[in-house]
């Protein structure tokens, strides 16, 4: 198989597979669905092992491709070697979520593996997309997938409701995204004149005029942050923990969170051209790390409590963009998304087996399911920083760049990581304590099965990818080891001497870690932890967001109530043309100040300056004119028949053409 | 070849309206076929369509009719005009079909519709003024007799007050044309392109722009002059809502970009700015009042206030000749083009699917429905899909259509980016629909919902793959749009 054909069928293939299964799963008969569901995750997980097969083709082919799509704006994709790097991963990700997701979904399970596929296409292509169009196209159809598998469970207001509620945050953000294609076509990118040749070309934003980079500076940044659910976005993020678990770990750890930081990585070049593009990101993200690593720590809910460190920890990502450590990034990225799918798929578990996520519920959880507790231990320990599992070095290897560019920024940094350590080592202390005593007991179990009825088994089938995520969330600190790191700045074509964690910094970050997670540990264990309600409602993002929601539809109703009015005045405008043309003289002054106070509204509403204005009267007063000497004789036509009403207008409309004519032929 | 395809309908309707003793069931089958001869006779002409020299048409047509006047029966396609004949013929295809269900009057409501549907492509081909003129009013009279006829609700007060406003905008179009007349001796549309009258008279050339404006706006319509949208929507048959929204609210937007901009470039480039704040206007204030609405049908009207706002955006941004490129111009023109047949595609697919509500239940209500997607699994794929392409998502053609009116308008003219607004709150309020209509609880009239069956599925399907189509591949589209779009901005720039 020829690379370009591998990299088309990478994005088309899992798009046509998802698409026919979730369209089999909704609209089928109820035979043909039941066939449908049965076939899904067979079917689905064989799509994902052949898209991680051809990822690992495109990553070594290195091709593109494009496709025309808009004039001089083709749809490109292709694959360097920031995607070479990313794409396996997440299709190595997706394989095992679906594999978990065999296991754990029962319900609706086509549609849910169609709409999974059809993401992970979405997901392909925003990392291989090329040019602008291609990637806000595979953008926005990844946030309609999150949207639906949010709200996968639509039979629940709430959970419908959190997929409207990631679904318009995000794409308030993604406005940006089109500004930024505006930006770039105003900056004269169509037809690609440029080093690619190809129209609107993500790797000619760098050099685009001042003016219109710093427009396409901002429309991405915003963007970027709002997929990566950063401050001041990040409360969708919390809204979408209402979605299977298995979505979670996919979208909200590995794949469409990630994007945004991905983004930001991919134009690293064009937020440093513009300078303050790049302060502003790096600020940004060490600022999302800190807070919403507090927000982490404040959580009682687990899946509340990865959702958070999420945003925290893509804050990293974001913070690497903006000092220029693409590497440092890269590394960051991949290694996150390994440690945050395995925890979300163990959080998933325990919440199909237990039927509760509450930290109250899953005391000592670890010790029922030992694989399942030894891979929590695993990703918990790798969320926290510690040496040696993966985030501890790929978190330094951005904060190595970070110190060089700012101390400032990097002692935030810092903060973030022990904040990192102090929330993971929560969830550690919480799942592995024993509850002592049967009072103890009791009040673990009592809060099973509070949000679901819980199986109490985890299978097989559904441990199996946890191993696999375990041992990743071990072996990925290679990515950020000194020598290592540089063999990976290679890779992306950066400068290796600039790359990864100097040894000082590393014991640094992993003493750090080591003494918040003590720490930690040592007041869960007194009960002393503080849980501020401030930081448990994720620094009032939500009351924010609600009172935005609320502003938008009292302003809407308040626009409709206008509306009517301003149609009520159009249909008395109507009569007083129409009804009352017989008596001439009123009709005149009516329609005279009908049109008046509607020009008036018009010019009100959009600004309609006195030239056009003036231009609206004098036409209406030629139509009052010829409606005053005709008036006579329309008061015997008034029977209410249309045909009447249409002679009429004839008439009147003949008298203006005459006055025109006149006034034209006057000039 | 073109006047057959035009006038073929008229002699179906003919034919349907005299024959009284045929069998409704006749009446209605004839009218598919019809219907589905004009989409094969429509994709002969794309088939054969080659993009004509600049300054003619492709399938030129004229016949003398008044010389005096200097008006002939003058007919042509360009690619401004092709793409929304071929709407034209795909949507009054798609009414047949779902109007195979009809039980009042089918015989006359196939005749009247066989009526609209030449005057629809009449007016599309049009290339002499007063035959433009004659077609956009009998297209008023027909839609009035349709939602008179075969409405609802309040169907007469809606109808007189679609008629009234409509016609009074007619009027104002027609001072217009006369305008035109008087300072070039021709209503020839080809001649008046070529060599536009009123070129540098200040005042008179915006009074005949601000007339042709005032007509155009009526029957887009844009914000102040939209108000007679809502009822005549709300109180419309499914197929007529169908046609006023997919394919008569064109003939406004095409006005802009056939008449106005080629025939009084001068005027246009003064008043542009004028042009993009009424566009900018409709598209936020058409949103936001559809947001507020608790009936689907209101709802829908309202978004396509918000949608042919977007056009309006577009060919205003056309018209700020200083300081941008030609080719951001051209973009925002094939843009407004693309909107205009996204727009009739997704909008005629959403208004058969609320005629579906209203065939059940009797009802738009959307706070008596809720949890559809259990009792009518294909009803709410249906929905969700016309949802989401009217919204704007990539992969369908209203993705296709607003970013290019966005990327060329924004770059021309930066502060249009306030329009963006606009696809934020069209996504909200259709996501809100959505939850409303198709999931939660099960509402008191989602209780005995019958899915779609045959006859509307056929209707609606193949509108919204369509929408998927120019979406997914809109070269074949676009290549008949660009060069059209790219010289009408030529001769903006004049």
């Amino acid at each position: 198989m020829t690379p370009p054909l591998a990299l088309l069928l990478l994005v088309l293939g899992p798009a046509v597979v998802g698409v026919v299964l979730a369209l089999a799963g909704t609209t089928a008969g109820p035979r043909g669905r039941a066939v449908a569901d049965r076939a899904a995750f067979p079917v689905a997980v064989a799509t994902a092992a052949a898209a991680l097969g051809l990822a690992a083709l495109v990553a070594a082919g290195r091709p593109s491709a494009q496709a025309p799509f808009l004039a001089g704006a083709p749809l490109g994709l292709g694959v360097d070697g920031l995607s070479a790097v990313v794409v396996p991963a997440v299709a190595a990700v997706v394989l095992l979520v679906l594999v978990f997701a065999w296991a754990d979904v029962r319900e609706g399970r086509a549609r849910f593996a169609g709409l999974m596929l059809l993401f992970t296409a979405a997901v392909s292509l925003t990392a291989t997309a090329t040019t602008l169009p291609a990637l806000l196209l595979a953008w926005e159809v990844m946030g309609a997938a999150s949207y639906a598998l949010v709200g996968f469970w639509w039979r629940e207001d709430r959970r419908v409701s959190a997929g409207t509620t990631a679904f318009v945050t995000t794409r308030a953000g993604d406005l940006g995204l089109y500004v930024a294609l505006a930006g770039a076509v105003g900056g004269g990118l169509l037809g690609g004149g440029s080093s690619t040749g190809m129209g609107l070309a993500l790797a000619d934003l760098a050099a685009l005029p001042p003016g219109w980079r710093d427009v396409v500076a901002a429309g991405v940044l915003v963007a970027a942050l709002g997929k990566a659910a950063q401050l001041p976005f990040s409360w969708w993020l919390s809204r979408a923990m209402e979605g299977p678990s298995p979505v979670s770990a996919l979208l909200h750890s590995a794949a469409m969170v990630a994007m945004g930081g991905y983004l930001l990585l991919r134009v690293e070049p064009l937020l440093a051209a513009t300078g303050w593009a790049a302060t502003a990101a790096a600020w940004v993200g060490a600022l999302t790390a800190v807070a919403l690593g507090v927000v982490a720590l404040a959580q009682r809910d687990l899946k509340q409590l990865l959702a958070a460190s999420t945003s925290a920890q893509l804050g990293f990502v974001v913070l690497a963009a903006g000092v220029g450590a693409v590497t440092g990034g890269t590394a960051q990225l991949v290694a996150h998304a390994a440690v945050k799918a395995l925890l979300f798929l163990v959080a998933g578990a325990w919440l199909t087996a237990l039927g509760t996520k509450q930290l109250a519920g899953l005391r000592g959880a670890a010790g029922i399911w030992p694989v399942v507790g030894g891979a929590a231990a695993m990703g918990a320990l790798a969320l926290a920083g510690v040496p040696p599992f993966a985030l501890w070095t790929t978190k330094d290897a951005v904060l190595h760049v970070a110190l060089e560019t700012s101390p400032a920024l990097y002692a935030v940094g810092l903060l973030g990581a022990a904040l990192s350590a102090a929330y993971a080592g929560k969830v550690l202390v919480v799942v592995f304590r024993r509850a002592k005593g049967g009072e103890e007991v009791e009040d673990v179990v009592e809060h099973w099965d509070g949000e679901e009825q819980g199986t109490r088994e985890v299978p097989r089938l559904a441990q199996a990818p946890l191993v696999v995520l375990a041992v990743a969330a071990l072996g990925l600190a290679v990515l950020g080891l000194p020598p290592e790191v540089r063999l990976l700045a290679g890779v992306l074509g950066q400068d290796p001497a600039a790359a990864g964690a100097g040894a000082v910094e590393l014991v640094v970050s992993g003493v750090v870690a080591v003494a918040a997670l003590a720490a930690v540990v040592v007041l869960v264990r007194a009960e002393r932890l503080p849980e501020p309600a401030w930081a448990r409602a994720w620094l009032g993002l939500g009351a924010a967001t609600d009172a935005v929601v609320r502003w938008v539809l009292a302003l809407a109703e308040r626009a409709a109530r206008a509306d009517d009015a301003l149609g009520r005045g159009a249909v008395g405008l109507a009569r007083g043309v129409v009804g009352t043309a017989g008596a001439a003289g009123s009709a005149d002054d009516r329609l005279d100040a009908g049109v008046r106070g509607l020009a008036g509204r018009a010019d009100g509403l959009a600004g309609v300056a006195t030239r056009a204005d003036d231009g609206v009267d004098r036409t209406v007063h030629g139509v009052a004119a010829g409606t005053k000497r005709l008036g006579g004789l329309a008061r015997r036509a008034q029977t209410g028949q249309l045909h009447d009403y249409y002679a009429q207008l004839v008439v009147v409309l003949g008298a203006a053409a005459v006055g025109l004519v006149l006034y034209v032929s006057l000039r | 070849m073109l006047s057959l395809v035009i006038f073929l309908p008229l002699v179906a309707a003919v034919v349907l309206a005299v024959a009284r003793g045929l069998p409704d069931a006749v009446a209605r089958w004839a009218w598919v076929g019809v219907a589905l001869v004009e989409v094969l006779l429509v994709g002969v002409l794309w088939a054969r369509y080659e993009t004509p020299a600049a300054g003619t048409l492709a399938f030129d047509e004229q016949v003398e009719w008044i010389p005096g006047l200097g008006a002939s029966y003058h007919l042509g396609l360009d690619g401004l005009s092709l793409p929304l004949m071929a709407l034209t013929a795909v949507v009054f295809a798609a009414c047949a079909v779902y109007a195979l269900r009809e039980s009042t009057r089918p015989r006359s409501q196939a005749a009247l519709f066989c009526f609209l549907q030449t005057t629809c492509l009449g007016l599309f081909a049009a290339a002499d003024l007063i035959v433009f003129f004659l077609f956009f009013d009998l297209s008023i009279v027909g839609m009035y007799f349709a939602i008179a006829g075969w409405g609802h609700g309040n169907a007469q007060k809606s109808a007189l007050q679609f008629f009234l406003y409509t016609f009074l905008g007619s009027l104002g179009l027609l001072l217009g044309f006369i305008g035109l007349y008087v300072a070039s001796g021709t209503f020839d549309m080809v001649a008046l392109a070529a060599d536009p009258p009123l070129v540098g008279t200040g005042v008179t050339g915006g009074l005949v722009l601000a007339a042709v404006l005032v007509g155009l706006a009526v029957k887009t319509p844009t914000v102040p002059f939209h108000t007679w949208l809502p009822p005549a929507h709300t109180d419309a048959p499914a197929v007529g809502s169908a046609v006023l929204a997919g394919v008569l609210l064109k003939m406004g937007t095409y006005g802009f970009v056939r008449i106005a901009m080629p025939m009084l470039p001068d005027a246009w480039r003064s008043f542009a700015w004028v042009v993009i704040a009424v566009g900018v206007v409709s598209v936020v204030w058409g949103a936001l009042v559809a947001l507020a609405q608790t009936d689907l049908k209101r709802m829908v009207a309202y978004t396509s206030v918000n949608h042919m706002g977007y056009v309006v955006v577009a060919v205003g941004a056309a018209g700020v000749v200083g300081g941008s490129a030609e080719e951001a111009r051209a973009l925002a023109v094939t843009g407004a083009v693309t909107q205009m047949v996204s727009h009739g595609l997704i909008t005629g697919a959403l208004f058969l699917l609320a005629g579906v509500l209203h065939r059940r239940t009797g009802t738009y209500e959307m706070s008596r429905f809720g949890g559809l997607a259990g009792r009518a699994p294909r009803y709410a794929a249906l929905f969700a899909v016309a949802a989401f392409a009217s919204l704007g998502l990539p992969g369908f053609s209203g993705f296709v259509a607003e970013v290019q009116v966005f990327a060329g308008s924004i770059a021309a003219v930066p502060w249009t980016a306030v329009a963006l607004v606009g696809i934020l709150l069209t996504a909200a309020l259709f996501l809100r629909a959505l939850q409303r209509l198709l999931t939660g609880e099960r509402g008191p009239a989602s209780a005995a919902f019958a899915d779609v069956r045959g006859s509307e599925l056929v209707a609606v399907a193949p509108l919204l793959v369509l929408a998927t189509l120019i979406g997914v591949l809109p070269r074949p589209l676009l290549e008949v749009v660009e060069p059209a779009s790219r010289a009408v901005v030529a001769l903006v720039a004049r």
